[in-house]
């Protein structure tokens, strides 16, 4: 089942989502980037249904550029997650996208931050979040290691703590996970976590 | 429960004049309902019988020379065998093919809509389309058909200036690049003969006696595949078929008869 969990720091937020394309009992692929670099300073991590979760990333990709052509001036972390919970709420009673979303970002006014988005258009601001079979475990992990300001190394060890709980104690556990950081320098990969390697694979 | 349309029959003019402008204002709007006992139910009904179980086995992987594409060939409603000799790789142009798998009509109608699509981006940018770009028409098209009961587990393979691309499109919308793929019932079989014998630098001989070989393995577990092992190759002057043999046959060719020793010969009993 797809993993994806972030928690925001002293001066950046990570986030780190689980690699597996699968198709019932068949991991078609393992190392398939979830995390979507929305602009250069946010990040949308997002886990869901195969056909909706690009689809409706790639349209909010698009939008918040749109937006930062006719106006000249990009859409702060709290706009794009406002934004994006409007849209999954607007569908909802319709045709409702199957999406569950962590959007990282950093403003330079307000420092970093994330929102947690669920597929019922549920919007939260937080320091730490979780979806996934995945949150049984990182959530706590979470919990117990997390205070505000850690450093990067100290984020990044309490990922890895997270996603070795993942790999001993969820049954059908991901074995691949990719990390990704946004600070005031932007949005980038951190690493991937791989424990399986796909013979000369492609990356996506 | 019985639909009723009483509420949707227009009301009658009360002055009849015959001008049609009258007529169309005077006619209140209503739509055709499906003709059925069970108006809500139907649809989800209708979607369970189209779906079928995607029977079948199909793969493709990219190596060193290009991309391979290989197929079985039968068809099954549910455990009868209607063909055995169904083209489940559809050229959809000279240097793309696609592959079949879930409902036939679906695979075809879809992957020539593709093919016209295809051409006539190349008409409008006078340059061919990517495989990048065919593969998302494609995955957008059937993302826009989601939950309709459209049944389709296709791989697109082919050779553009970037080299060789595959990507696995599916009907929920899904679509994923890769360089290995197998869709169908009996793509776990397959999935663990290709996956061990696979190097990048393989020839093309070798290529295609992996994904021969991959096929008839599956079809010999999975009854819902069978028929021909057929096999293409995609390099950069387009695709070749490279063979089409039967699995039965190639059963034999695999495992031949190996007379046994009689141990003992079995006499008639004596008397009764």
């Amino acid at each position: 089942m797809e993993c994806v969990f972030g928690l925001v720091g002293n001066d950046f937020a990570v986030v780190a989502a689980d690699t597996s394309a699968v198709h019932s009992i068949l991991v078609h692929k393992s190392n398939e980037d979830k995390i979507m670099i929305l602009d250069s300073h946010k990040l949308v991590a997002a886990s869901g249904e195969p056909g909706d979760r690009v689809q409706f990333t790639e349209y909010i990709q698009k939008n918040v550029a749109l937006y930062q052509f006719r106006n000249g001036i990009p859409l702060t972390t709290a706009a794009a997650a406002n934004f994006t919970r409007g849209e999954l709420a607007t569908a909802l009673r319709k045709n409702p996208y199957s999406v569950n979303i962590l959007l990282a970002g950093y403003d330079k006014e307000t420092g970093p931050s994330l929102y947690y988005i669920d597929y019922i258009a549920t919007l939260h601001k937080v320091d730490k979040g979780a979806f996934g079979y995945g949150s049984y475990f990182s959530l706590s992990m979470m919990d117990r290691h997390y205070h505000s300001g850690m450093t990067v190394e100290e984020a990044i060890d309490l990922v890895d703590k997270c996603i070795t709980e993942i790999r001993s104690r969820l049954v059908v556990a991901p074995p691949n996970f990719v990390i990704k950081i946004v600070d005031k320098d932007g949005a980038r990969e951190y690493a991937w976590r791989e424990s399986v390697k796909d013979a000369a694979a492609a990356s996506a | 429960m019985k639909f009723d349309t009483s509420g949707l029959e227009s009301a009658a003019p009360v002055w009849g004049a015959p001008s049609e402008l009258v007529d169309g204002f005077s006619a209140a709007p209503s739509f055709e309902v499906p003709n059925t006992t069970d108006f809500d139910g139907f649809q989800k009904e209708a979607i369970q019988m189209v779906k079928p179980a995607k029977g079948t086995t199909t793969l493709a992987f990219i190596f060193k020379e290009g991309v391979i594409v290989a197929a079985d060939s039968r068809a099954s409603m549910g455990g009868y065998i209607s063909s055995q000799s169904v083209k489940k790789i559809i050229e959809i142009n000279p240097y793309m093919l696609g592959t079949m798998a879930g409902g036939a009509a679906d695979c075809q109608f879809w992957h020539r809509n593709l093919g016209i699509k295809c051409r006539l981006h190349e008409l409008a940018n006078k340059r061919r389309i990517s495989v990048t770009g065919a593969s998302k028409l494609l995955a957008n098209i059937l993302y826009s058909y989601r939950g309709m009961g459209l049944s389709v587990g296709t791989m697109i393979a082919g050779w553009d200036e970037t080299g060789p691309g595959l990507y696995y499109v599916d009907s929920e919308g899904g679509r994923l690049k890769g360089m290995r793929f197998s869709v169908g019932s009996g793509s776990p079989y397959a999935y663990g003969v290709l996956d061990n014998g696979y190097r990048y630098d393989m020839s093309v001989e070798e290529a295609a006696e992996l994904a021969r070989r991959a096929i008839y393995h599956a079809t010999f577990r999975d009854g819902a595949s069978g028929g021909v092992a057929s096999v293409y190759f995609v390099g950069p002057s387009g695709w070749k078929k490279l063979s089409g043999d039967d699995v039965g046959e190639l059963h034999y060719q695999y495992y031949p008869v190996m007379p046994s020793t009689v141990e003992q010969e079995m006499v008639e009993a004596a008397g009764a």
